[in-house]
């Protein structure tokens, strides 16, 4: 899996918060490309510019190697993303895609979980095989 | 992604297909506006270039370079914010 950043900031600014701050947190310093949108031009085709502010909003999109998105989140800028969470999706889509679309995960599924079969014998029975207690 | 040269002039990401805003007309501008509003699930993400820092490095990222890979795009608000 490849991961890409994109903010307005030049690539310049974003070797200085690279290097100045972020190789504080991460050691070695950021491990994915940082990219530059400074006219917003990405943001816009991804609907997440903000005109009025001049930034990006916190989107977050999860391509799949057809370069088909399979999900998206935004957020305004307060609140932080959660890792986990991302990941457990990108695991999730992963399963779907090996079985070639003939399972289907679960509310709350993780790995190694049970998944669903989508048929004709499932119709009317989800309750034999999941509930809502069954998330961890 | 490649190593770029590293001018002055002030570089920005590129959707792949589009002209330039500079010769873009008003009228233009209002057909890319609603082109932005298709962007959701099951669609195909809009493939773009953009100068990046990666690893001590100015280089240029293309997403349909990662087709085979899954990508995870991540949008953020500006660098030496705090969250």
């Amino acid at each position: 899996m490849e991961v890409i950043s994109v903010s307005v900031d030049s690539h310049f600014v974003h070797k200085m918060w690279n290097d100045n701050e972020l190789t504080k947190m991460v050691d070695g310093g950021v491990p994915f490309h940082m990219a530059s949108d400074q006219a917003g031009n990405l943001g816009r085709a991804f609907g997440v510019y903000d005109e009025n502010q001049g930034i990006e909003l916190r989107g977050r999109f999860i391509i799949d190697p057809d370069g088909v998105i399979q999900a998206m989140e935004v957020m305004t800028p307060p609140v932080g993303r959660r890792l986990s969470e991302t990941v457990r999706q990108i695991q999730a889509f992963q399963q779907v895609r090996a079985s070639k679309g003939t399972e289907a995960t679960p509310a709350g599924w993780m790995p190694g979980e049970m998944t669903l079969k989508p048929g004709p014998d499932l119709v009317g029975n989800v309750w034999k095989v999941w509930k809502p207690a069954m998330e961890k | 992604m490649s190593d770029q040269p590293t001018g002055c002039a002030r570089t920005t990401g590129t959707v792949v297909g589009e002209k330039s805003s500079d010769s873009q007309l008003a009228e233009q501008t209002v057909e890319k506006k609603e082109m932005t509003m298709t962007t959701r699930v099951g669609q195909k993400a809009p493939d773009f270039t953009a100068p990046a820092y990666y690893q001590g490095k100015f280089t240029t990222v293309k997403l349909s370079d990662y087709v085979g890979k899954w990508v995870l795009l991540c949008f953020y608000p500006g660098d030496f914010t705090f969250v």
